[in-house]
């Protein structure tokens, strides 16, 4: 299953864990399938069904541009970081 | 409005008389009445380089010459150092050393190098590093632009600069 | 020299490729040497007008009325504009692609709303038949100010009682404590990462140093000045002419400021002037716009070099305490540091990159990472090549060598055994793909440089790492297959530095054709598809995917139509790039020129397209080394030798490749030893000209050499990995290591200039 590793604002509605095994294909999916078990989470990271501006998400290490849309696979790692700008 | 005068110049090689403002600087006027954009602006006060160009074979710096100094005078720009035979070996060396990124001090840094490769054909590194002192560039790191004017040295540029 | 150093490594890209890793000259090259380029300010349309822009003599004030009547009454003046003069902006956050920009800041930014929050803070802006004329105009305009306190220290803006800039910003808290507050404050948000427990790490750790440094406010310094000219249409497109890193980009800003369709915006790229993350957010171009439109003229407005300074980018100035703990072995157990970004005027900073670059380049089982955004009464910070990251470098690698001194461990051991590699768990979470900081060392390690001991007095040899992430985002491609067997290869990424070179390049060589044979064009919005910023280091990776992908898609149409005319399946027929030739069964084949010919002639254009949209894995690192002499009378500190190893993935053009880490290494250098922002009390920049700004002159520096590391980048076509930023990171740590080996004391402020290096030599003394 793929891990999400939980940004620590958000720890609180996972009761302190720091990183949590969910299924699901997408991004999105897995945020959503946390929000069934963490009432909470989503509204944390997300707002009008996209990340919150600011954040972006890396799997397995890679910066992604899709956002909610990126596909995880079964053994992928997931991080919910600060989105970054370049010179 | 003070009253225009007429100035009347030599500019890479041709008599050119213009009418300016007295408050016109030589820069404004090549770029904006006589639509040389070549010369680059980059601070209007003396302190980058961009716009600098020869009055007599001397490098100036444009920006800080009044438009009606330029009487009599012998002025060469940027768009003057390529001839008919092609490209100036100072030109050719910046481009086979990349020389420049984006290119908006070459124009400066060019002329400066022009007027040091007349008066010493064969300067020492730290020579070339004095002459170009006063042109700024940012992108570069100057490495580069060092070796394009050593080189174009070595291409004999000075013969070709007479 | 560099090749002779990348071939060592045996990890050259050589002899691999024909065209990559090759010199040609760049094919914008002698419009740029004859001055016949045209950058932002040369463009001159009939009957335009010249803009000028009145600033705000105050560092923080409220305005309480703006009196533009004189002005408007002036001979010669077309318009006169205000913020009225703007839609009223959501507090919507707009994606520019790399970054996001909240639109109201944007707009209130662009010209002032109720308060200025810096000196030099737009107010108005006047357009007028001369530049001259425009400049007489601004002095009629009457405004009246209720000058307030400012805050220009970031410790200080986030102290209780601070002068606050945005009365209604809370802090976002991304703790775990996720504390909540209904205090207006200049903090806007507080970020937080942990891995392990660093405090039972620290209490177990044989050696702990922790330092606060500090660093100034700098600036991009681009030598060309911001300059847009708008011109409207009769049925109310805008076209724009623009120096800029992303045309897109700037598309999206003015359209959402000014509340006009996306595509009723062009905008055109002209030349660009340097950047270096300076040139993305918009200033300008939405003046430029509205006064176009009032006026019904065309309107150009150029910044003079003051406003450059005292208005666009900089760089943060920053806070940040450093504490890091090793084993008796010299590994590192923790780390710990907190790091404040002055994000200017309206947030936000670079600190989350910097959060993420602080401890990149080594193995911390045990960390925690807090950083603050913090406003104060500067311009608003933009991005400045690796934003964040050369600060924070500064920190760890000053701490690092701290450390190496007290455990007597030659720097570069201590990181060849603490480095990150592949597998290595940054504080923040990410693991490192296949990446190349042992690499760079090593290079360090054997390089001529660091080989040949350094002899005489007050000298000193400091190393240093850093790193950035890259980036990868959008872009388009599009390629016609010409008559004559050239191609014409249009792209949206406006080239500051030879990228139509790196980009043609990776195209020809997908075909096999020669370089010259390409002719690359950098088009306006409307002539190709979407293409983020220049900047991140990603247009030799990303725009360069999308070439090399629209040089696969000619290839198949070419073998498509080559089957056409041998009457075959074209599953029967093959690209064959040696040859760069269609091959087809019966040893039939057609000749990339001969087929071009033919299909122009006798079938359908052939017309590549190639789209990206991948992020570079991993990231780029760099190690430097640096011989200094210091003037023990003066302070003054003297670069005698400079070496800066990079993973470059694959150098396309290894001139330009150089070139980026010179340029990067020589701004890292100007960052080291003389650049800053000079405020007084009333927070007016004292140094707003390159005289006193300071940055490095030819005769301040020594040849830069650059070794060029290629560990290719698994994650692209052709290896590629951004080169551009990363060089800027080390410099100022390695020349503060340096300075200490050389007079002995430890510089823990930027910049290192001649009376801050004295003040730390005379303490010493006594
Ligand atoms: S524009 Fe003349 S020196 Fe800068
Ligand atoms: S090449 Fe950009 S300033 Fe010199």
């Amino acid at each position: 299953m793929p891990v999400v590793f939980i940004p620590p604002h958000a720890r609180r509605f996972v009761n302190g864990q720091k990183q949590i095994e969910v299924e699901g294909s997408t991004v999105e999916k897995l945020l959503r399938n946390l929000e069934t078990e963490y009432p909470g989470i989503w509204d944390t990271l997300c707002v009008d069904d996209a990340l919150k501006p600011g954040l972006a998400v890396a799997v397995d290490g890679n910066m992604s541009n899709r956002g909610l849309h990126q596909a995880v696979q079964t053994e992928s790692e997931v991080h919910i970081l600060p989105a970054v700008g370049g010179g | 409005m003070a009253k225009k005068r007429v100035v009347t110049t030599k500019i890479n090689g041709r008599p050119v008389e213009f009418l300016c403002e007295p408050r016109q600087t030589l820069l404004e006027v090549l770029r904006e009445n006589l639509d040389m954009i070549g010369t680059k602006e980059g601070c209007s006060n003396g302190n980058c380089g961009a716009c600098t160009i020869l009055i007599d074979g001397k490098a100036v710096d444009s920006c800080l010459v009044l438009a009606v100094e330029a009487e009599g005078m012998n002025i060469e720009t940027i768009e003057g150092v390529a001839s008919a035979d092609g490209l100036h070996p100072l030109q050719q060396a910046f481009l086979e050393e990349a020389a420049l990124q984006c290119g908006i001090c070459t124009p400066g840094l060019i002329m400066s190098a022009k007027a040091l490769l007349a008066q010493n054909p064969d300067p020492t590194e730290e020579e070339i590093r004095f002459a170009l002192a006063g042109n700024l560039c940012r992108c570069t790191g100057y490495d580069k632009i060092v070796r394009a004017v050593q080189s174009a040295a070595k291409m004999g540029c000075a013969s070709a600069a007479k | 020299m560099a090749t002779a150093e990348s071939d060592k490594t045996g990890l050259s890209s050589k002899g691999k490729y024909k065209v990559i890793g090759t010199r040609p000259i760049r094919p914008d090259g002698v419009d740029k040497v004859t001055g016949r380029a045209r950058y932002g300010a040369d463009i001159r349309l009939s009957g335009m007008l010249h803009g000028a822009i009145l600033r705000s003599p105050y560092a923080h004030a409220r305005i309480k009325s703006i009196d533009t009547s004189k002005a408007e009454q002036l001979e010669g003046v077309y318009a006169v504009i205000t913020h009225k003069d703007f839609p009223d902006a959501s507090d919507k956050i707009a994606e520019l692609g790399e970054g996001s920009v909240n639109l109201k800041h944007l707009s209130s930014n662009v010209l002032a709303d109720d308060k200025v929050l810096y000196k030099g803070h737009a107010v108005a802006a006047v357009a007028a038949e001369t530049t001259h004329l425009a400049y007489e105009a601004l002095d009629l305009i009457e405004v009246e100010y209720e000058p307030l306190t400012p805050v220009l220290d970031v410790r200080k803006a986030m102290q209780d009682d601070a002068p606050i800039l945005h009365e209604n910003q809370r802090m976002e808290d991304m703790s775990p404590d996720a504390t909540t507050s209904d205090k207006p404050t200049n903090i806007y948000k507080k970020f937080f990462f942990e891995q392990g427990d660093p405090d039972a790490a620290f209490e177990k750790a044989h050696i702990v140093v922790e330092r606060e440094f500090t660093t100034a406010t700098v600036h991009q310094g681009y030598i060309e000045p911001h300059a847009a000219t708008a011109v409207w249409s009769a049925e109310g497109k805008v076209t724009l002419y623009t120096c800029t890193q992303g045309t897109f980009t700037v598309r999206q800003q003015v359209a959402e400021l000014l509340g006009l369709p996306l595509s009723y915006v062009k905008v055109i790229p002209t030349e660009i002037g340097g950047g270096f993350g300076g040139k993305i957010r918009v200033y300008i171009d939405p003046v430029a716009v509205a006064l176009a439109r009032k006026s019904g003229r065309p309107v150009k407005v150029v910044m003079d070099r003051a406003s450059v300074f005292e208005a666009t980018g900089p760089t943060p100035g920053s806070w940040i305490r450093m504490k890091l703990g090793v084993d008796a072995q010299g590994k590192i157990v923790a780390g710990d540091t907190e790091i404040a970004f002055e994000s200017g005027a309206y947030p936000v900073s670079p600190i989350g990159a910097g959060c993420m670059c602080v401890f990149s380049c080594y193995d911390i089982p045990d960390g925690r990472i807090i950083g603050y955004d913090v406003c104060v009464n500067k311009p608003h910070s933009a991005a400045y090549r690796a934003p964040g990251s050369t600060q924070v470098a500064f920190a760890t690698e000053s701490v690092v060598d701290e450390i190496c001194e007290k455990l007597g461990m030659d720097p570069i051991e201590f990181r060849l055994k603490n480095a990150s590699v592949e597998g290595t768990r940054r504080v923040d979470g990410v693991a490192y793909p296949r990446i190349g900081l042992v690499e760079t060392i090593e290079a360090i390690r054997d390089s001529e440089h660091y080989q040949t001991p350094l002899a005489g007095p007050n000298r000193g040899r400091g190393v240093a790492s850093g790193y950035w992430m890259n980036a990868g985002l959008k872009s388009s491609v599009t390629a016609t297959v010409n008559g004559d067997g050239k191609v014409s290869l249009v792209e949206g990424s406006t080239d500051i530095g030879g990228s139509r070179a790196s980009i043609a390049m990776q195209f020809a060589e997908t075909l096999g054709i020669p370089m010259e044979d390409v002719v690359p064009a950098v088009v306006d919005t409307d002539s190709v598809g979407y293409t983020d910023v220049t900047g991140g280091s990603r247009v030799t990776y990303a725009t360069g995917w999308a070439a090399y992908e629209a040089a696969l898609d000619v290839q198949r149409q070419l073998c498509d139509r080559a089957a056409e005319f041998w009457e075959v399946d074209s599953s029967e027929v093959t690209y064959d790039k040696e040859d760069a030739a269609v091959k087809g069964p019966d040893g039939k084949s057609f000749g990339f020129v001969e087929l071009a010919e033919k299909v122009t002639q006798a079938s359908e254009p052939v017309v590549g397209r190639g789209v990206s949209n991948h992020n570079e894995p991993g990231g780029a690192f760099g190690t430097h080394a640096v011989d200094v002499e210091v003037d023990p009378e003066t302070g003054k500190v003297k670069i005698l030798r400079y070496t800066a190893a990079q993973d470059v993935g694959t150098a396309i053009h290894p001139s330009y490749v150089e070139g980026q880490v010179q340029g990067g290494v020589v701004q890292g250098i100007g960052w080291a030893l003389n650049e800053e922002y000079f405020y007084d009390e009333a927070g007016v920049m004292r140094n707003a000209s390159y005289l006193d700004y300071r940055v490095p002159t030819c005769y301040d520096l020594p040849m830069i050499d650059p070794i060029l590391v290629e560990v290719p980048n698994p994650g692209h076509p052709y290896g590629v990995r951004g080169v551009g930023e990363v060089p800027i990171a080390p410099p100022p740590a390695a020349i503060a290591n340096a300075i200490y080996q050389a007079v002995g004391v430890r510089m823990r402020h930027l910049p290192m200039s001649p009376p801050h290096v004295l003040h730390e030599i005379l303490k010493k003394e006594g």
